[in-house]
């Protein structure tokens, strides 16, 4: 009961769009010592509401606390800990301009992304993708040399 | 009508009902202040520090029931009573705590006596607001009330700055609270409280868990129906004590790390929890594994996040226990009392081999006579706060509690501290009733202060000072996990407690045996001041019996069995 393996989770947190709400979240898993592993949030159009999503890990145990003690604060409207959801994140790469471009092309294209903006001496790509096709993606892509990446964080929908 | 920030907060402590208030004015606080010097609605109890402002206001929340409220300024004021809203927040005491703050425009500029309170309050309180302008003051107020108050109760802190304090605006209290986010859940699921009965009435050796929700929620007296209807042999937490009369034969006693053998045995034993209001605390359970290893587990808590987070729930019933405990009353034919005698003798035996009790070995008092000895003398007429340490588990263990919000004490948190001032507060929510305080040489010094706010407001509370020159629950852990080496519990440098009483205009007494004991008690009382009883006690008295930190309920350091002379 104790040795429960520990698993990646998305929760989905919809709150009160006000003052001080995004701390009163991350005070929770600081303090009891959950993970983040990525948060995003966004207000949710035409509503006094936001979103967040939380990717986090932890034992079937953790998680159920962490669903029950987000849903105790004032604040939080609802909270979704489903497995079974659309996940997307959004990946932002700064490679030399002397790399190979048709290659560093055709590799986004395959993780729906595209060079999106070019420079004198660097271009920026983007891609969007299921998490795991991100991590993928960073990796291969490692031989052109990136300067600089950027992730979104996951968000999620439930089906 | 159009009134102040500050009148505001007058109007909405009157508005809901309350009669006694815990403060310390300053300067962020001042326009609140001028308004409670105007106004005679409520009556205004200056304490001489910010921690005790709070705790007094729980002591009063505990014995009345009511939501406490403690009035505080901003920076140190505020940071002050910080212990006070922990020490709220984890024994479930609603509160509302206001606190000034500086001016809106001065917020984030390191201004005079700033912090960020709302930013350090948010871990320890149930909810905290700052208000940003007075327009949203009725409404907050109403909110902090309410949240304080429903659900699983806990402290609110409300952070006013003081611009918002003078802005003037339109008053309305007369408001639906509507929030859409909160909303507990008080009744519990009516299938699985039938499949909870099912349970009981098929185990062969069920256990009642009573813990401090049952006095939260006002149901100690359906808890002792369901009790004795089911005759259920039931444990209480120490923050239960009370829900059952001490002389009820189904009562076994406290659990835990403390409790007696009977307790932890029958906890050990039983075949189904039956937790009602408890939280299986660290404190409670021991070795997690070996916690009533072959039981069931009904939980009834209102807070869902208590449920499964220790111990996992094969019954789990979210709701408030008085409903909760009604609808089992209604299904209590389900369960056959006879049943369990074979049960309810075993538990006897286990008491008869290892009962709850001390020898009277020593030349200098036992602390646990003296706790007996004022149940005895005072019993039901008295409320009994405690400090924390031995003399706190010995209260526990010994004092012949007979009903709910007997008892007030820091559980938790576990906040030396708290006994004296949280007794100025029970003393002013039920003066009927004989406020003690038991404390010790340690605890006592970390409030003696508030000897003043008890002889300014003639609260007589009399603080009982189990003396044993040492930090003694540390010195007995020293004693027995360290290889005795007593560092730093050492108290043999003492003030003098009568003096330090007289000097604030109590009275003190110097107590060596029990003659002197009995005649101080009966003064204090008679004289009805304020007062100290130092009681010398045994310095290297155990309380035991005691499960080590981590260890297994069943696997407890007992008394010493003594021969009987």
């Amino acid at each position: 009961m104790i040795t429960e393996n520990s698993e990646r989770r998305v929760i989905s947190v919809i709150v009160v769009n006000e003052a001080s709400v995004l701390s009163r979240i991350t005070d929770l898993f600081s303090g009891r010592g959950y993970n983040i592993t990525s948060l995003t949030v966004a207000p949710i159009p035409e509503s006094r509401y936001s979103r967040l999503t939380i990717v986090t890990s932890g034992s079937v145990r953790v998680i159920e606390q962490i669903t029950k003690q987000l849903h105790k604060l004032i604040p939080v409207l609802r909270v979704y800990e489903h497995a079974d959801l659309v996940e997307k994140e959004m990946a932002l790469i700064k490679f030399p301009l002397s790399e190979n471009l048709s290659d560093i092309s055709t590799l986004c294209a395959a993780y729906n992304g595209k060079i999106v903006n070019v420079g004198e001496n660097v271009i920026i790509a983007m891609v969007a993708d299921e998490p795991v096709r991100i991590e993928n993606f960073l990796r291969v892509i490692k031989k052109y040399n990136p300067k600089e990446i950027v992730r979104s964080g996951a968000v999620a929908l439930e089906r | 009508m159009q009134i102040s920030g500050a009148q505001m907060v007058i109007e909405a402590l009157i508005a809901e009902g309350v009669d006694t208030i815990f403060g310390y004015p300053g300067g962020a606080i001042m326009n609140v202040y001028d308004e409670i010097y105007k106004q005679n609605k409520f009556h205004h109890i200056l304490n001489r520090h910010e921690q005790a402002s709070v705790h007094a206001a729980e002591g009063y929340a505990k014995a009345s029931g009511k939501v406490g409220v403690a009035l505080i300024t901003s920076g140190p004021g505020f940071t002050n009573a910080v212990t006070g809203l922990a020490d709220a927040y984890m024994d479930s005491i609603p509160l509302v705590v206001i606190s000034g703050q500086v001016p809106m425009s001065l917020i984030g500029t390191d201004a005079f006596q700033e912090i960020d309170a709302v930013g350090i309050s948010r871990s320890c309180t149930k909810h905290n607001y700052l208000v940003t302008d007075a327009k949203d003051l009725p409404r907050v107020l109403k909110e902090a009330f309410y949240i304080a108050a429903s659900g699983r109760p806990g402290p609110v802190h409300v952070d006013i700055p003081k611009d918002v304090t003078a802005q003037i605006e339109e008053f309305n209290y007369d408001i639906e609270i509507n929030l859409e986010t909160y909303k507990p859940n008080v009744k519990g699921n009516t299938r699985q409280i039938k499949k909870a009965m099912e349970a009981i009435a098929k185990a062969r050796r069920p256990l009642f868990y009573l813990g401090g929700g049952i006095i939260n929620s006002n149901a100690a007296y359906e808890v002792r129906e369901l009790v004795h209807k089911t005759g259920i042999p039931a444990v209480e937490t120490f923050m239960a004590r009370g829900t059952l009369s001490y002389d009820d034969d189904l009562l076994i006693s406290m659990l835990g790390m403390h409790g007696s053998y009977a307790a932890n045995m029958a906890m050990s034993e039983t075949d189904l929890v039956i937790g009602l209001g408890a939280r299986f605390d660290d404190r409670v359970t021991g070795k997690l594994s070996e916690f009533a290893k072959n039981a069931g587990v009904i939980h009834v808590d209102i807070d869902p996040a208590s449920i499964s987070k220790l111990v996992n729930a094969d019954f789990p019933i979210v709701g408030d226990i008085k409903n909760v405990v009604l609808e089992m009353l209604g299904l209590s034919d389900l369960i056959d009392a006879d049943k369990y005698k074979t049960w309810r003798s075993n538990i006897k035996n286990f008491d008869e081999l290892h009962p709850l009790t001390f020898h009277e070995d020593s030349d200098r008092l036992k602390p646990q006579w003296v706790i007996q000895r004022v149940g005895e003398l005072l019993g039901d007429s008295a409320n009994i706060s405690t400090d924390v340490g031995q003399h706190q588990m010995w209260a526990a263990q010994f004092y012949p509690f007979t009903r709910p919000r007997q008892w007030i004490s820091s559980g938790g948190l576990g906040t030396m501290g708290f006994g004296f001032p949280a007794a100025i507060g029970v003393k002013a929510a039920t003066p009927e009733k004989i406020s003690i305080n038991f404390t010790g040489d340690g605890s006592i010094l970390m409030n003696c202060q508030e000897l003043m706010t008890a002889v300014e407001q003639k609260l007589p509370v009399i603080n009982i000072i189990l003396n044993n020159n040492f930090l003694g629950m540390v010195r007995q852990w020293q004693t027995l996990f360290y290889d005795k080496r007593h560092s730093e519990t050492d108290l043999s440098v003492q003030p003098d407690f009568v003096k330090l009483s007289e000097a604030f205009g109590g009275i003190g007494y110097r107590v060596h045996t029990k003659e002197e004991f009995d005649a101080a008690l009966k003064d204090a009382v008679e004289k009805n001041v304020v007062a100290f009883i130092e009681v010398l006690v045994e310095r290297f008295e155990n309380v035991m019996p005691m499960v080590p930190s981590g260890g297994s309920l069943f696997n407890m350091m007992l008394l010493e069995k003594k021969e009987k002379k």
